[in-house]
């Protein structure tokens, strides 16, 4: 059977699902497909939604009083680093104007929740949202993509949008992407513990509806490149640990990517976050980390990569993003398939608009000017050797002996006595180019 | 909820047990190439970089072996397997692991 809409959208995730609300809007006929049975069903996110940057590209969703309506777990009002040694941490919160929760930068949310309001929002504007269809093949007309084939059935479209996530086959299909470097990528897993409301609130000093975001480096990684994370939901807590895959390759067996969130939870810091409550999910996901070195040409004839699939998510170090990059890509996409339209042009040629529209926007401006942070990321001394200094450094400062106490300059210098001055200059110097 | 909530760490299969999956009785979703990991695999980051800790030794052979339907669907293993000894694809529609929170 062939049936031909006006674009055909692989996955509900927020990229297809973002498309398909600005193009369903626009009066375009837009058929969703979605391997999963519903939408977000094989979605995960750490996770928190930075709202700052997406506004603009979805004002009736996510604009001004429009937002109250979304289904977002908390609006997070406090914002907590931890640095890990091997024994002990200390952490640093901001409380600061602006984290208020009035207008947030930024919401915690559940893909298993807020893909399915999404996809609604699509549907009222016209867009048909198909689950439990996955996507096989795609159908060619010499070297031009014009449909996808789904259990034996054949869709055509003026364009095809790739938004089937981080691993993209349909990317590697249109021969857009070689084939997945573990360097490019990182494992997450993650646990959603449910507590209730009021528990979470006392336990982490928030009020109703506000929230938390913790991340966590040091001493749990076996030193290899990652961190925890821990978000507050309404009545759960998201907790989970990201590695690279890269790192776990050079690593080599002596570890089990299946223990590491048990490690992190085990951490007597960790455990008292998460005590008394229960585990309702256990989940596992790639994670694009190559920012703009890998990111793959973003179009070919009939074809357009959207959010992961592109590989648009970012790791800065204190702050991980991906959901904003992943609506703000479908909602440029979909500008992009509007203008084709007009022109009855879905050559690369005229769909690479859409890759003008990205760098022009915060989503490759961002990727471009954090483009080192993979890589100085990836220094072991991140992990071991500058956690257990700062640990020392401050066990020290705040520990009084019987004897009389030294000043603190030389306090300080003892405790960075173990840190190599040319190893911790090149780090610092790098840090530069952040 | 009870009130008294549970211990912090479950067992793997504890956890996995929380899960939903839609299990595909007919169809495996990774296929191993044997003769790959003999001739070619020395690390085996299969064995230990899985979340859900599906890939075992089969005993009495030296042989790898998937536990397909517990699969979480990250893909770790088949990025990290360099000898491209894996088929490895999403799971029919309708099967897998359906994330209810996420």
């Amino acid at each position: 059977m062939t049936e031909k809409v006006d674009v055909v959208i692989v996955g509900a995730g927020l990229a297809g699902l973002g498309a398909a609300y600005h193009l369903a809007g626009a009066g375009v006929e837009v058929l969703v497909v979605e391997r999963g049975d519903y939408p977000g069903s094989k979605n995960v996110t750490g996770g928190r939604l930075y709202l700052n940057p997406v506004r603009q590209h979805y004002p009736e969703l996510l604009g001004g009083a429009a937002e109250a309506a979304a289904p977002f777990e908390r609006a997070v009002v406090k914002e907590r680093l931890t640095v890990l040694a091997e024994s002990g941490g200390a952490s640093l919160e901001l409380h600061a104007p602006g984290f208020d929760g009035g207008h947030p930068h930024s919401v915690t949310l559940l893909r298993g929740v807020f893909d399915r309001w999404l996809a609604e929002k699509a549907t009222e504007r016209g867009a048909l949202v198909v689950p439990g269809y996955k996507v096989d093949e795609l159908v060619w007309d010499s070297d031009r993509i014009v449909g996808v084939t789904a259990a034996g059935d054949e869709v055509r479209a003026d364009v095809v949008v790739a938004a089937d996530g981080a691993l993209s086959f349909i990317a590697e299909r249109a021969g857009l992407r070689a084939r997945h470097d573990p360097a490019h990528f990182a494992l997450g897993i993650k646990e959603v513990i449910e507590l209730p409301a009021k528990r979470i609130e006392d336990r982490f000093g928030l009020g109703p509806g506000e929230g938390l975001a913790a991340l966590f480096f040091g001493g749990i990684t076996h030193g290899m490149t990652g961190g925890g994370f821990l978000y507050t939901n309404q009545k759960s807590i998201s907790i989970g640990i990201v590695i690279g895959m890269g790192a776990m390759l050079e690593h080599g067996p002596g570890f089990e990517a299946s223990e590491l969130l048990d490690e992190f939870k085990a951490r007597p810091e960790v455990t008292q976050l998460v005590s008394e409550g229960i585990v309702v999910e256990y989940s596992a996901h790639a994670i694009p980390e190559a920012a703009i070195q890998a990111m793959p040409r973003l179009v070919t004839d009939g074809l357009i990569i959207v959010g992961d699939a592109a590989g648009l998510a970012l790791n800065m170090g204190i702050s991980v993003r991906g959901m904003d990059f992943a609506l703000a890509s479908g909602a440029l996409a979909a500008q992009t398939i509007l203008k084709a339209r007009a022109e009855a042009d879905y050559s690369a040629r005229s769909l690479a608009r859409y890759e003008a529209a990205l760098r022009n926007s915060f989503v490759l401006r961002d990727q471009t000017t954090f483009a080192g942070m993979g890589s100085f990321l990836e220094n072991p001394r991140l992990y071991e050797l500058y956690p257990q200094t700062l640990l020392k450094l401050l066990v020290s400062l705040f520990t009084v002996d019987e004897g009389p106490k030294a000043g603190l300059w030389k306090t300080g210098m003892a405790a960075l006595r173990d840190v190599p001055l040319s190893k911790a200059l090149t780090d610092l110097w790098h840090m530069r180019r952040l | 909820m009870d009130e008294s909530g549970e211990a912090v760490q479950l067992s793997l299969q504890e956890k996995l047990g929380r899960d939903v999956f839609k299990i595909d009785g007919e169809k495996t979703h990774i296929v191993i190439d044997h003769a790959v990991c003999r001739e070619r695999c020395t690390l085996r980051p299969c064995l230990y970089v899985c979340p859900a800790k599906l890939y075992t030794l089969k005993p009495a052979s030296d042989d790898i072996f998937v536990d397909y339907e517990g699969c979480l669907e990250c893909g770790t293993c088949l990025i990290v397997c360099q000898e491209e000894a894996l088929s490895w694809e999403y799971p029919r529609a309708g099967f897998g692991v359906q994330y209810r929170f996420g």
